[in-house]
C-alpha cells in the first residue's frame, strides 16, 4: 500500500516539468501558426496563379515571352493578350541597375563607418542609416515623383517616367539596408585578421582591400542580394515614378512597368475569378517565386561563407 | 660585446590613467632568443606590443620614453609604422591565418610589398615553410585553405608568414599557449633553429619553455622589469628575492 503511494508520488510530473511542457506547447503552437499561414499563402497564390493557365487556357510560353499586355482584348491568335515580358524585364532592369548603383556606395560608406572612422560612424552614420530604413516607401515615391522625375525629364528628355527614375528611387531606398548589412559583415571580421595584416607591414588600405573585404565577401554578397530582393518586391515607390505603361522599355526614360506596379494599378479594377484577375495572380506567383529564389541565394551564400 | 639591435629606455605606457609599464630599460642583442616572463597582467605582452607599435591600435594609450631599433627612434613623429612592422614581425597567441590558401597566407607580406614575380613568391613559400618546419606537412596542400590545418600547423604557417618578409626581429606573444604539448615542442624546435638567423623575443607563461629555449630571460612584475640576465644563471641563481619566489612557484 505504501509502495503504491510512493510510486504515485515519484511518477507524478513535477511542477517544473509541467511548466516546461506548457512553455513548449505555447512556442510550438506559435510556430505551427506561422508555418500554416505561410504555406496557406504560397498554396493560395500558386492555385490562383495557375488558374490563368488551367482555366483560361493562357499559353505559358506566350505569358513569359509575349510583349503585349492587354488581358481584356483577344489577340490575333484568338488568345487574350497576356504577355508579361515587359513587366518581367522592367522588374529585372530596375533591380539590377539599383543594386549595381547601390553596391559601391554601400561598401564605401560601410568601410568608412567601420574601418576609417568608427567613432563618428557609430555616432552619426549608424542612426542615420537606421532612420533611412524606416522611412515609408510612399515618401520615397513622392520625392521621386516631385524631384527625380522632373530632373530626369530635364536632363535626359522623355516624360521623365521610366526605368531610370525607378532605378534612382530604388537606389536610395535600398542603400541604407545594403549599407547596414555590409557594415555588419565588416564588423564581424575578427580583429585578429586586422592585427595579423598590420603586423606584416600592411597599410590600412591594403588591410581593408586584401583581408577585410575578402573575409567579408559572403556577408557583402548577402547584403546585395537582400537589397535586390527589396528592389524586386518594392511596389508603391516604383509605381509612382515608372510610368505604368505595359510596354517593352525602349530606353531608360521610356514609360514602362514592373510586376509590382502592374499589380498595384490593376488589382482594384478586375473582378475576382475573371481572366483579367487571374493573370494578375500569375504575376503575383512570378513575384513570389522570385522572392523565394532570392531567399535561396542568400542561404546558399551564407552556407558557402560558413564552410570556408 | 655584441651589438644591441633594439633598446628601450625609460619606457612608460598608460591605458588612460593606469600606468601599465613603469619605466622599462631593456636592451636586446642581435640574434638569439630572449624570453619575457612574469605573472599575468605584469605588462610583458604590453611591452612586447610597444616594440612594433601594435599598441597604436588600442585607443587611449599614451607612451613615453624611447624605443630605438638600430639607432632609429620608433616613436619619432616621422617614424613609419608600416616600415617598422616589416622589420619587426609578430606572431600572436591565437593562430590567426587569413581565410585564404596556405600559399596566399605565406606570400601576403610579399604581395603587399609589391612582389609579383611568381618564381620569387614560390621560392619564398618553400623557404619560409621549411624554416618554420611545416613544409613537409603542407607541401601537397599549398592551395587549400589554411583554416583546415591543425592549430599547431596554423601557428607554424603564421611563423612562416612572418619569415617570408624576412624581418630582423620576430616578436612572439605566447605563441604556444593555445596549443597541445606536441605542437608546442614542434614550435620550440622551430624557434631553436631560427635563433641563429633572427632576433627572437618571446612572451611566455611557461617557465619550462623559457628555460628550454631562451638565451636571455627578462622577468617582469607589476609593470616593472625586475631582473634580466642569462637564462641559465637566472634560473639557477636569481639575484632578486622576487625572481626567486616566482621561479620557485611561490606566487604567480
Amino acid at each position: 500500500m505504501d509502495n503504491e503511494k510512493l510510486k504515485r508520488e515519484l511518477f507524478r510530473p513535477s511542477k517544473a516539468a509541467k511548466q516546461e511542457r506548457r512553455g513548449k506547447f505555447i512556442s510550438f503552437s506559435a510556430l505551427a501558426l506561422i508555418v500554416v499561414a505561410v504555406s496557406a499563402i504560397i498554396l493560395f497564390v500558386t492555385m490562383k496563379g495557375l488558374a490563368a493557365f488551367t482555366q483560361n487556357h493562357v499559353n505559358v510560353i506566350d505569358f513569359f515571352t509575349g510583349r503585349d499586355w492587354n488581358p481584356s482584348v483577344k489577340g490575333a491568335n484568338g488568345q487574350p493578350e497576356a504577355g508579361a515580358l515587359p513587366m518581367i524585364t522592367g522588374s529585372f532592369l530596375v533591380t539590377i541597375f539599383s543594386a549595381l548603383l547601390a553596391t559601391p556606395f554601400a561598401i564605401g560608406t560601410a568601410i568608412f563607418m567601420i574601418e576609417i572612422s568608427p567613432k563618428r560612424g557609430a555616432k552619426i552614420l549608424q542612426p542615420v542609416t537606421e532612420l533611412l530604413v524606416g522611412i515609408p516607401s510612399v515618401v520615397y515615391g513622392f520625392i521621386g515623383l516631385m524631384v527625380v522625375v522632373p530632373t530626369v525629364r530635364t536632363l535626359f528628355g522623355g516624360s521623365g517616367f521610366g526605368i531610370l527614375s525607378g532605378t534612382l528611387v530604388l537606389f536610395v531606398m535600398i542603400l541604407p539596408t545594403v549599407t547596414s548589412m555590409t557594415a555588419d559583415a565588416l564588423r564581424s571580421v575578427p580583429r585578429y585578421y586586422r592585427e595579423a595584416s598590420l603586423a606584416l607591414g600592411a597599410t590600412q588600405w591594403q588591410t581593408i582591400w586584401r583581408v577585410i573585404l575578402r573575409a567579408a565577401t559572403p556577408g557583402i554578397l548577402t547584403a546585395i542580394v537582400f537589397g535586390m530582393a527589396r528592389s524586386f518586391g518594392e511596389a508603391l515607390a516604383v509605381q509612382m515614378v515608372i510610368g505604368n505603361a505595359a510596354l517593352m522599355p525602349t530606353s531608360l526614360v521610356s514609360p514602362s512597368s514592373t510586376l509590382t506596379s502592374v499589380l498595384t494599378t490593376g488589382m482594384g479594377n478586375t473582378v475576382m475569378g475573371s481572366l483579367q484577375n487571374n493573370v494578375l495572380w500569375s504575376l503575383a506567383l512570378v513575384l513570389l517565386l522570385m522572392s523565394l529564389l532570392f531567399n535561396l541565394i542568400i542561404r546558399l551564400i551564407g552556407k558557402k561563407g560558413a564552410m570556408k | 660585446m655584441t651589438e644591441k639591435i633594439l633598446t628601450t629606455h625609460d619606457l612608460h605606457l598608460y591605458y588612460g590613467n593606469k600606468e601599465a609599464l613603469k619605466g622599462i630599460n631593456l636592451d636586446f642583442n642581435r640574434l638569439g632568443i630572449t624570453a619575457l616572463i612574469g605573472p599575468s597582467g605584469c605588462g610583458k605582452s604590453t611591452y612586447l606590443r610597444t616594440l612594433n607599435r601594435m599598441n597604436d591600435l588600442i585607443p587611449d594609450v599614451t607612451i613615453t620614453g624611447e624605443v630605438k631599433f638600430q639607432g632609429r627612434d620608433l616613436y619619432a613623429p616621422q617614424a613609419d609604422t608600416v616600415e617598422i612592422r616589416k622589420e619587426i614581425g609578430m606572431v600572436f597567441q591565437q593562430p590567426n591565418p587569413f581565410p585564404f590558401s596556405i600559399y596566399e597566407n605565406v606570400v601576403y607580406g610579399l604581395r603587399i610589398a609589391g612582389v609579383r614575380d611568381k618564381s620569387v613568391l614560390d621560392e619564398a613559400v618553400e623557404k619560409s615553410l621549411r624554416q618554420a618546419a611545416v613544409w613537409d606537412e603542407v607541401r601537397d596542400h599549398l592551395h587549400e585553405s589554411a583554416l583546415a590545418l591543425s592549430g599547431g600547423q596554423q601557428q607554424r604557417v603564421c611563423i612562416a608568414r612572418v619569415l617570408a618578409v624576412s624581418p630582423d626581429i620576430i616578436l612572439l606573444d605566447e605563441p604556444t599557449s593555445a596549443l597541445d604539448p606536441v605542437s608546442t615542442s614542434q614550435i620550440e624546435a622551430t624557434l631553436l633553429n631560427l635563433r641563429h638567423d633572427y632576433t627572437i623575443i618571446i612572451v611566455t607563461h611557461n617557465l619550462q619553455q623559457a628555460s628550454r629555449i631562451s638565451d636571455r630571460t627578462a622577468f617582469f612584475m607589476d609593470g616593472e622589469l625586475v631582473e634580466v640576465g642569462n637564462t641559465k644563471e637566472m634560473f639557477l641563481n636569481p639575484e632578486k628575492k622576487k625572481t626567486e619566489d616566482y621561479l620557485s612557484g611561490r606566487f604567480g
